[in-house]
């Protein structure tokens, strides 16, 4: 009895996802003929509604069967363990492809229902034919999730245990990192959907680009959340002190932030001065597309060889199919309709606008740049050019110096003016901080026997800051009263806006010391031994095991003396049952200065208890973490600010 | 004897007692792929080829090599592929190049929007909020 109502919960779950497909279905076709008929976009709009429903019915559907270890289900077969904690159970439902792809399903159908239920004042035009294309994008992904990499699929014969989720990604912050990198990428969707809607329309004013706004922040701050998340991640869990390598992986989520960080700027001038519009649909169809790809790199396999990819291309060409059909009709719009679009208004060539042209050329250009990069080394092989590897050399080399140019101008764009700015007045008001950027350039030159890079890096990420405060500051001193009232009556845009500027100055700062001033060593330890590293000592006390619910570990534990005092950290190799590789659990001492980082290695061959211990010192690199917070929550409060504006208008 | 000293190479990254040839090494480190592992420098990974390929680097800069000279030496025994940084040749020309041809065509484009814009017309309204 108890396996028949289990063996319906996959068919079921089939079935509503396929009911889905049938309504975004409609709800596209709808919304895009609404023949200037508030009924049919209604209805389109209701479509949209149930769609999500079904969605969200489907994807709670598959994390009760992960919850029931339903090993007849394929994917909870391949993905989970009856031994498995619950709340990874929960996020295994998401921690593989098939899973993955309905959750980008549900997002992309849950963002179309809530941009159907807030019409706020757009023309119904506009809202209805964004609610069409919404809806289209969600039938090719479900196509997609199907056809192709159905989660519900059966499994025959069924496993007793399952083979247990990858222990690597048995971690709390891997269970919110894809649920936030695919709101991140699913989010870009909106503005694609709105672009479209505007090339359709043959008009792209500023009540669009109010429209756009909050979709494009809420894709980015959940982007970088996710980003953030997962290089948080990557430094605590792989046991190596980094914190990111451009890795393919990484820059698929990378390219869309960029775009993504453009947009919400290029947006605020559509808005604002009714300029750029033809720029802001590109960069909103572009968007979309590197979230496509960011999606077909990381799914098909293809980024581990080419060679890789050809033995099942299905899903692959599937994905690029898709990316072909959402480009071509994007840029086909965009070639046919944007010559058409609202001649723009005039600024000068030192104007609030044109600092936000200089952001969107380092953003978009950063965003190329690493586009090529990724994919070089898939074309050469492609093309019969043998392997090569693209790493971060060419990155560093190419990346940093776009941002280095924009965040030079960085804290000048708040100070100007819209149309016409004042860049001597600007300058002026910048002078503590310019003062304060040039001590650290020539105090870390010093410092450092005339390392340049290092230098510059932390003189524009003081520049950052200090500028960012500045700002703050002239806006408080506008107008008369106290000043206490004055900073609660500061506009939440000015707050939001000052937060994400500081946040990218102080992330700069920790990933300059970090990568500049790091230190490295390695050392085979016996328990009561000890080595002097970074100013402090550090002794192996004992190594023991330990048990986890599913893992057994070997446990090191350290006393760390240092001026202010001793202190205790453990770290451990944990050993799963379902993997033949050993995970590490680093131990980490924070401080002011940064963290000690330990990493136990293997047992040393041949010795009595001595034991492989690597020592990181990672100056300031709590600054990186910190500043993603910042610039997250300067999104954040973005969005808080344009719904009260909505509200209040 | 020698496959113990290797097998604690593996293990421990015998590090150099000079602390500016050991910086150089973990610079390295950084730039060469694990020939075995999904796309790790050998600085970040565990399997043991990576920590064999760490002790060549070490024993190439004992032996008195350039960086460049480790580089081709790496290159030799285990092809492009083991260097994270390209060299630039006919395959990769069009890599080093794309930076330059993407700012040069994002330059051309902000100066023909600046002319298309100096010929529109100037309606400047201020908004609320905003000086």
């Amino acid at each position: 009895m108890e396996g028949r109502r289990q063996a319906m919960i996959a068919e079921i779950g089939a079935f509503v996802a396929a009911l889905a497909l049938a309504l975004s279905l409609a709800q596209g076709g709808l919304g895009l003929a609404y023949a200037n008929s508030e009924a049919r976009a209604a209805a389109a709009a209701a479509l949209a509604q149930a769609a999500a429903l079904c969605c969200a019915i489907a994807f709670a559907l598959l994390i009760t069967l992960f919850l029931q270890s339903d090993f007849t289900v394929a994917v909870v077969a391949a993905n989970s363990h009856i031994d498995k904690p619950l709340i990874y159970k929960i996020a295994g439902a998401w921690g593989n492809h098939e899973g993955s792809m309905l959750l980008w399903c549900f997002v992309s159908a849950l963002f179309g229902a809530i941009f159907a239920s807030v019409r706020g004042k757009q023309s119904l035009g506009l809202w209805s034919r964004t609610i069409g294309v919404q809806g289209l994008v969600t039938v090719g992904a479900l196509i997609y999730t199907l056809f192709l990499s159905n989660p519900f699929a059966r499994l025959d014969p069924a496993p007793f245990v399952g083979s247990g989720l990858n222990p690597l990604l048995q971690d709390p912050a891997l269970a919110v990192h894809p649920p936030l990198l695919y709101m991140g990428y699913v989010g870009m969707s909106v503005p694609f959907s709105l672009a479209l809607a505007a090339l359709i329309e043959g008009r792209a004013d500023q009540a669009w680009a109010r429209a756009l706004r909050p979709w494009t922040l809420i894709a980015w701050t959940c982007l970088t959340l996710g980003i953030g998340l997962g290089s948080y991640w990557a430094y605590y869990e792989l046991g190596w002190g980094g914190w990111w390598f451009w890795d393919p992986v990484e820059n698929a989520s990378f390219m869309p932030w960029l775009v993504a960080a453009a947009l919400v700027h290029s947006a605020i001038v559509t808005e604002r001065r009714g300029s750029l519009a033809s720029w802001t649909i590109l960069l909103a169809i572009m968007g979309f597309g590197l979230a496509l790809l960011g999606t077909f790199l990381v799914r098909s396999g293809v980024l581990t060889s080419v060679h890789a990819f050809a033995v099942d291309p299905k899903r692959g060409i599937a994905v690029l199919i898709l990316l072909g059909v959402a480009l071509g009709a994007g840029f086909g719009l965009y070639a046919w309709r944007a010559p058409k679009l609202a001649q723009p208004s005039g600024f000068a060539a030192v104007s609030r606008e044109s600092m936000l042209v200089w952001n969107n050329f380092g953003l978009a250009v950063a965003a190329g740049v690493v586009l090529i990069g990724t994919i070089y080394p898939l074309l050469v092989e492609a093309l019969g050019g043998g392997l090569i590897s693209v790493g971060p050399p060419f990155f560093n080399a190419t990346v940093a110096p776009l941002l280095a140019m924009l965040f030079l101008l960085l804290p000048l764009g708040p100070m100007l003016t819209w149309r016409v700015g004042d860049i001597r007045g600007a300058l002026l008001k910048l002078v503590p901080a310019i003062v304060l950027a040039l001590i650290t350039l020539i105090a870390t030159l010093v410092l450092t026997q005339w390392r340049a890079a290092p230098a510059l890096g932390l003189m524009l990420g003081v520049w950052l800051v200090a500028g960012g405060l500045i700002y703050l500051w002239t806006r408080l001193q506008r107008g008369t009263g106290k000043l206490s009232t004055k900073i609660v009556i500061l506009p939440l845009a000015v707050w939001s806006m000052s937060l994400a500027h500081i946040g990218a100055g102080v992330l700069t700062l920790g990933a300059v010391a970090e990568t500049a001033f790091r230190t490295e060593t390695a050392v085979a330890l016996a328990p009561g031994e000890g080595v002097a590293f970074a100013g402090r000592r550090v002794t192996l006390l004992d190594v023991g095991s330990t048990e986890g619910p599913n893992y057994s570990a070997t446990r090191a534990n350290f006393r760390v003396d240092q001026t202010n005092g001793a202190s205790s950290v453990s770290a451990e190799r944990r050993y799963f049952t379902t993997s033949p590789m050993p995970t590490t659990e680093v131990g980490i001492l924070s401080g002011f200065d940064g963290d000690l980082y330990l990493a136990l290695g293997e047992q040393v061959r041949g010795s009595e208890g001595a034991w492989t211990v690597r020592l990181y010192h990672n100056p300031l690199v709590q600054f990186i973490f910190i500043g993603v917070i910042l610039m997250a929550l300067g999104g954040a409060l973005s969005l808080v600010s344009l719904a009260r504006k909505r509200a209040a208008a | 004897m020698s496959l113990v000293v290797l097998l604690l190479a593996a293990a421990t990254p015998a590090a150099i007692g000079d602390p500016a040839q050991e910086t150089r090494a973990q610079a390295l480190d950084l730039e060469i792929r694990c020939v075995q592992c999904e796309n790790e420098p050998i600085a970040q990974s565990t399997a043991e080829i990576a920590g064999d390929m760490r002790a060549l680097v070490r024993e190439r800069i004992a032996a008195g090599d350039s960086d460049e000279e480790i580089r081709a030496f790496f290159r030799r025994r285990y092809g492009d592929y083991v260097l994270f940084r390209p060299p630039f040749d006919a395959r990769t020309w069009a890599l080093w190049a794309a930076p330059l041809l993407l700012g040069g065509a994002g330059l051309a484009a902000i100066l023909a929007g600046r002319r298309r814009r100096r010929a529109a017309a100037v309606d400047f309204v201020p908004e609320e909020g905003e000086r």
